[in-house]
């Protein structure tokens, strides 16, 4: 089972999940048109670039647009959800030492107890994000159970490692578990609005190509994201 | 498949239709037609398929469902928050239904969709500065009014709208004689203040080919004469064209994308006519969003520009006031607080918002921003066509709140506002709250404070 999982599997996994977002960016990048989008995409281009540069590096640092600023709420818990969902995997040593065992590399790692306190920061921002759909009219209005769904999916990886990591109950079991949830939810991510870890860059270039190109870009200093 | 003889899924192309349409007081036998207007589901359908591109698409369906646009938008604002108002449930509970439902869906549908596109979003695309992803609402209520106005579901004034352009090139029926008796009757009128004032028609190779509102010659023709006066004192070389001398574009408020085509490249004709160095363009908002910004796309120019370089009025003024064309008497500058309206269209679209500081610097001594203010700003109130639509008079009205309060909290009684239909906002809001604030253009502020050099003064005023 655990070689099972940890084999065929998990090459399906990173497999589906690598090749669905790479698919994910071509079938955007061909489905821009500059007439129907009203953006001259190949025309201009300096002006694009910039824009687009200027659009990601605002909304990609904590506070770094005026939208960030305006909410320092949920601005923080956006931030730390994402720090842990995205360094804590990928500097676990446990993992690391599955990648250097299957794959002959492996990255720069943190300690255990490091990835523990990550582990449970994100589990908890977690916590608050769904308080937050709850408490919220104005989130609440446009949750659904797919919202629910995909974030139960998003931690589920979370909340198994933490256990089988401290041997609750019984280690090989959380451990099997482990890895299928986090292999659902690579395979979740090309297919559901979880495809925002690619699209999300994507779509904020292109507005910034829209801005910087057409939309008062070639004007002033650009758009004050 | 049932159609009405007003309401109905043709454009409006003859004057006998467009006459009917406007026989048709406030639309009522229209808008009882809609009620019972078949949505053509098979062309919904291939139309999404044809247009539904991956940039709508990727937005529909990566929204993170997270309500951080919600309180960018003035309408939830507006109406105590109501979660109804959020845009991204605008959105979802409209185009995001009708892709999930491939296109399925029926009149009574239709009907709130529509209302929802033009009553609850004035597509001023605040919201897409506020969303982490950059979904832009404005865009995608851009595109659903489109599917709206191909399936007849479009607010009446709307749809007259539309047919003016097709039929007149206008978004009045201001016809090209009309148009120019209006040129001569203004230039006489205002000679006998300003020799030698003219208003050259067809002049070619101009410096300056200036175009404008419709409303201008049918309800305010002393704006014509204000231009002229202005660019008479700063000595321009310009002409207004005969044809194609419309900048504005009631089709873009309404999504008929053909009647857009039909506008912009009437003006595009022009210019290529009369082969001027520059178009300048009246102060509306609007016109320069559709006419320079978005104009190029629909009449398929690949590099994104007009035919001629393009400017907004208050980059005309700026420039006249930077190199002295045009000097401002120091004595008459504005003293009182006075703030000024960014538009959506030429300042948070057009990128204009450090050209009207420019211009605040010259005229001003007590300048108020708003807040928030410059690409920022809230809309008016009455954007997208809003202020033009009667059965959404109400929910105009509501809107107008938060300019209302943003204006209030400068201290300023006077509002500077180029945008025309910011103007009409500022005016129906005063209308309805009477708070004593008081609305303007830049021309009759910018005659009243000019200097006026000696040769240029009429005879015995001296
Ligand atoms: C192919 C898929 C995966 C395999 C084979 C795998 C394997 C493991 C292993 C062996 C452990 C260590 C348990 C121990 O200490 O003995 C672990 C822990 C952990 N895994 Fe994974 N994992 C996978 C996917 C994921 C994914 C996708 C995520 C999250 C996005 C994730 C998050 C974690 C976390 C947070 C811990 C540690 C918790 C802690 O230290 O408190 N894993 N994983
Ligand atoms: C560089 C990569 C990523 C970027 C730029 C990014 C960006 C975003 C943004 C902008 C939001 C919406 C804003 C908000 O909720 O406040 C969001 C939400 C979310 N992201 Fe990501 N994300 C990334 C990677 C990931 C990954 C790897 C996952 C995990 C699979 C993930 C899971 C989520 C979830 C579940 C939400 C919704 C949170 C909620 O329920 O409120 N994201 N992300
Ligand atoms: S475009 Fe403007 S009016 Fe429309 S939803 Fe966004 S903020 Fe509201
Ligand atoms: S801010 Fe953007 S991602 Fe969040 S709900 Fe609004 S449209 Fe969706
Ligand atoms: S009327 Fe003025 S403020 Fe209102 S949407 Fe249009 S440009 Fe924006």
């Amino acid at each position: 089972m655990y070689e099972f999982l940890t084999g065929p599997a998990a090459i399906a996994a990173f497999g589906i999940f690598f090749i669905g977002l790479i698919v994910r960016v071509i079938i955007y990048i061909r489905g821009l048109h500059w007439q129907m989008d009203r953006v001259t995409y190949t025309v201009n281009v300096s002006y694009g670039i910039k824009g687009a540069i200027r659009s990601v590096i605002a909304w990609i640092l904590p506070f770094g647009s005026v939208g960030w600023r305006s909410k320092p709420g949920i601005t923080l818990l956006f931030f730390i959800f994402h720090f842990g969902l995205l360094f804590t995997p990928l500097f676990l040593q446990a993992h690391n030492f599955l990648l250097k065992e299957r794959w002959g590399f492996s990255l720069w790692t943190i300690s255990d107890p490091t990835a523990d306190l990550l582990t449970i920061i994100t589990l908890v921002a977690a916590v608050f994000l769904v308080l937050r759909r709850i408490a919220l009219a104005e989130v609440r209005i446009l949750t659904t159970a797919y919202d629910y769904i995909l974030l139960g999916i998003t931690v589920a990886p979370f909340l198994t490692g933490l256990l089988a990591f401290h041997q609750v109950w019984d280690y090989h079991f959380w451990l099997m578990v482990h890895i299928i949830s986090g292999e659902i939810m690579l395979i979740c991510i090309p297919f559901t609005k979880l495809s925002h870890v690619v699209l999300f860059f994507c779509s904020r270039i292109q507005l910034g190509m829209d801005f910087g190109i057409k939309r008062g870009g070639m004007k002033g200093k650009g758009f004050a994201w | 498949m049932a159609e009405g003889k007003l309401c109905n899924r043709k454009t409006v192309d003859t004057k006998e239709y467009l006459n009917a349409l406007l026989a048709d007081k406030s639309g009522k036998q229209y808008y009882k037609e809609m009620e019972e207007l078949d949505v053509d589901t098979d062309k919904l359908q291939a139309t999404l398929k044809a247009s539904l591109k991956s940039r709508l698409r990727t937005w529909l369906e990566i929204c993170a469902h997270c309500g951080m646009c919600a309180d960018s938008c003035f309408l939830y604002l507006a109406n105590n928050r109501d979660p109804k108002q959020v845009p991204s449930y605008k959105i979802q509970s409209t185009l995001g239904e009708i892709v999930k439902r491939k296109g399925k869906v029926d009149n009574k549908f239709m009907r709130m969709v529509m209302d929802t596109a033009w009553s609850k979003c004035t597509c001023c695309n605040r919201c897409a500065s506020f969303c982490p992803f950059g979904i832009d609402m404005g865009i995608m209520f851009g595109y659903l009014r489109g599917l709206c106005f191909s399936q007849g579901f479009v607010p009446w004034e709307l749809k007259i709208g539309t047919g003016m352009h097709r039929i007149f090139q206008a978004q009045m029926d201001v016809t090209s004689e009309d148009w120019v008796d209006t040129c001569e009757w203004m230039a006489e009128e205002y000679e006998d203040d300003w020799p030698d004032l003219a208003i050259p028609v067809d002049k070619e190779n101009a410096d300056i080919m200036y175009t404008l509102n419709a409303r201008e010659p049918k309800h305010y023709p002393d704006d014509i004469a204000e231009t002229a006066v202005l660019f008479h004192l700063a000595g321009e070389n310009w002409t207004v064209p005969s044809e194609g001398w419309d900048q504005t574009n009631l089709a873009m408020f309404a999504g008929d994308w053909g009647a857009c085509k039909i506008q912009v490249e009437s003006v595009y004709k022009a210019m290529n006519r009369l082969k001027p160095k520059r178009m300048v363009g009246t102060e509306c908002g609007h016109a320069h969003r559709s006419t320079v910004i978005e104009g190029p796309y629909w009449a398929g120019i690949k590099d994104g520009k007009t035919p001629v370089e393009s400017i907004h009025y208050v980059e005309w003024v700026a420039e006249a006031l930077r190199t002295g064309k045009l000097k401002i008497d120091p004595s008459k500058k504005i003293k009182e607080p006075v703030t000024y309206q960014d538009s959506c269209n030429y300042i948070r679209n057009g990128g204009l918002k450090n050209i009207s500081r420019e211009i605040m610097s010259y005229i001003a001594e007590d300048f108020r921003e708003m807040t928030p203010n410059r690409e920022h700003n809230f809309c008016c109130g009455g954007g997208g066509g809003f202020n033009g639509i009667g059965r959404y008079r109400a929910q105009r009205n509501a809107g107008l709140q938060i300019k209302r309060q943003q204006i209030l909290d400068t201290g300023a009684k006077l509002v500077i506002s180029p945008c025309h239909n910011c103007w009409d906002a500022i005016r129906d809001m005063e209308e309805i709250f009477k708070d004593g604030i008081r609305w303007s253009f830049l021309k009759p502020l910018l005659i009243n404070m000019v200097e006026v050099p000696e040769h240029l003064k009429p005879e015995g005023e001296l």
